[in-house]
């Protein structure tokens, strides 16, 4: 079992770790999911994400080979910017989902699920064997990774944050990105004392991007120094008076539910399209890209399924693996994603249905230990992001 | 962790508290410690006949679904409906306000073969 470079601080905080995709991470912390999915809305919360992939992509023709193999479009993405898109599969299979960011010209930085790490980097590196000058580094060890997100966490990080120059850093506006310097804020006792500027500066990439529905950033510093990012944006937050504190990834998903974002091996997977995922947003079809074809030909036929989400009108948790039925009985999908929604005061899901069923308004039935429960498709998303006016 | 010494305890974690042949049942500090955020409860009707070691109801938490089982033979004669409104109840309370039901015991030696606070906590240290 892996262990990320926050593992120690996640114990001092209390937290219950559990096994995800390969890695001990924190579940929860003492405060509860709820409260922690509660606390991201409200103020500000602080994830460890270091579980995830991350790689580096460059050297000439680095932008065309991406620009093959995933479903955005990155040619007309400026440097400084980041982007979601989808990996397929020749025959249009879901190999992932992530998030591509524009270092330069020719060199690309991406993040991926960490249950996806070695097959993307094996993917990744089949195809750039055929083209010579493509470079891939995986830095999943070199950098870490937290995402700091909620209406107050911009707030807090521009105290705290300088752009390269040493001047106050001014965030980028949505999926952007920047090369900063976080430390105790100028002035500080720890700055007049003698430590020297790199000891209480650390170098890290932040991307105005995340998996929450807030505004907020993903923060990438050297694997070493997460520990003390982690730290000076807990304690920064505590001395300012901005309610911050550490979220699990119990909380990561609930989060992540009630926007409408998707989640690797729940509403994504080798056997589904970008058409049954309702993804066909995150594909250029004006340009190739590997598995077009199929993904084409599936739009042209129509999918045996689609992607519903649901709230219970019954009192009932409904849960990932859970049957869904008609009012005969009659199984007509399966549940993918189901919890306790905190924003909406729910319990909901999304699910795998008949097309015909993926339409706001229809009943559906979620058989929860053997009885069927009455559940009413809804659109999504059921909370929108704060940052989409 | 809190090891209430007025009631009994059974390894599935459920304890019951006598008041005469009535005993009111619920899961111990260490089970809704174990679950987390407890956000549904679901209970049987007044009435149903439940024997010892029965599961009557569940309890949902964030993270699964876990049956609660019956530390005593006899009929429910209470449910606590508040959970309904609010299941977090078993995570503040769990010897308190967070009870599931009430039976009237049809054996009530029963409730003399349960564990005593100090050997619950005993048998939860050593799991």
């Amino acid at each position: 079992m892996k262990r990320t470079v926050l593992y120690d601080t996640h114990l001092s905080l209390g937290a219950k770790m559990a096994p995800f995709a390969g890695w001990e991470m924190p579940i929860q912390y003492p405060a509860g999911p709820i409260e922690e999915h509660r606390l991201v809305r409200r103020s500000a919360g602080l994830f460890d994400t270091s579980h995830m992939g991350r790689f580096r992509v460059y050297g000439p023709g680095a932008t065309q080979f991406l620009d093959k193999l995933l479903t955005a479009r990155l040619s007309d993405l400026f440097v400084g910017f980041s982007r979601y898109s989808l990996l397929l599969r020749e025959d249009g299979g879901i190999l992932d989902d992530l998030f591509v960011y524009r270092l330069g010209e020719e060199e690309w930085f991406i993040v991926v699920n960490a249950s996806n790490t070695e097959k993307n980097f094996a993917w990744f590196q089949q195809w750039a064997s055929k083209e010579g000058t493509i470079q891939i580094e995986d830095l999943s060890f070199r950098f870490g990774m937290v995402a700091f997100q909620g209406p107050r966490a911009l707030e807090l990080l521009t105290q705290i944050t300088e752009n390269e120059k040493g001047e106050r850093w001014t965030p980028p506006e949505r999926f952007g990105w920047s090369w900063v310097r976080i430390g105790k804020p100028k002035g500080s006792l720890a700055d007049r004392a003698n430590h020297s500027d790199a000891s209480t500066k650390v170098r890290c990439l932040v991307g105005r991007t995340g998996y929450t529905g807030e505004d907020g950033v993903e923060i990438f510093p050297p694997w070493d120094r997460t520990p003390f990012v982690w730290e000076t944006i807990l304690s920064s937050a505590s001395k300012m008076g901005i309610e911050a504190g550490p979220a699990g990834l119990a909380a990561r998903d609930s989060l992540r539910f009630e926007p409408g974002f998707a989640l690797y091996g729940h509403e994504l997977s080798e056997d589904i399209t970008p058409v049954e995922a309702s993804l066909l947003w995150a594909c250029d079809f004006e340009k190739p890209f590997v598995g077009r074809e199929a993904v084409s030909n599936r739009k042209e036929q129509g999918p045996k399924e689609k992607l519903a989400t649901f709230v219970m009108e019954e009192p009932a948790v409904p849960r990932a693996g859970y049957p869904v039925t008609d009012e005969a009985g009659t199984t007509v999908g399966r549940v993918v994603t189901g919890l306790y929604a905190p924003t909406i005061d729910a319990f909901a899901g999304n699910a795998f249905v008949l097309p015909d069923l993926a339409i706001s308004g229809k009943t559906l039935y979620i058989v929860i230990r053997g009885a069927r429960k009455k559940a009413r498709v809804v659109k999504r998303p059921l909370y929108k992001p704060a940052y989409r006016a | 962790m809190t090891y209430d010494p007025d009631v009994k305890y059974q390894k599935s974690h459920e304890w019951a508290r006598k008041d005469g042949s009535l005993f009111t049942v619920g899961i111990s500090d260490y089970a809704q410690d174990s679950l987390g955020d407890v956000v549904f409860v679901e209970l049987p009707e007044k009435g149903k006949v439940v024997q010892k070691g029965e599961a009557f109801g569940v309890v949902e938490s964030v993270k699964a679904a876990s049956d609660v089982y019956a530390p005593l033979s006899g009929t429910i004669v209470e449910v606590n409906t508040k959970l309904k409104e609010d299941p977090a109840l078993v995570n503040k309370e769990p010897f308190g306000a967070g009870w599931f039901v009430k039976i009237q015991a049809s054996n009530p030696t029963e409730y003399d073969q349960l564990l005593s606070a100090t050997e619950y906590e005993a048998f939860v240290k050593g799991l």
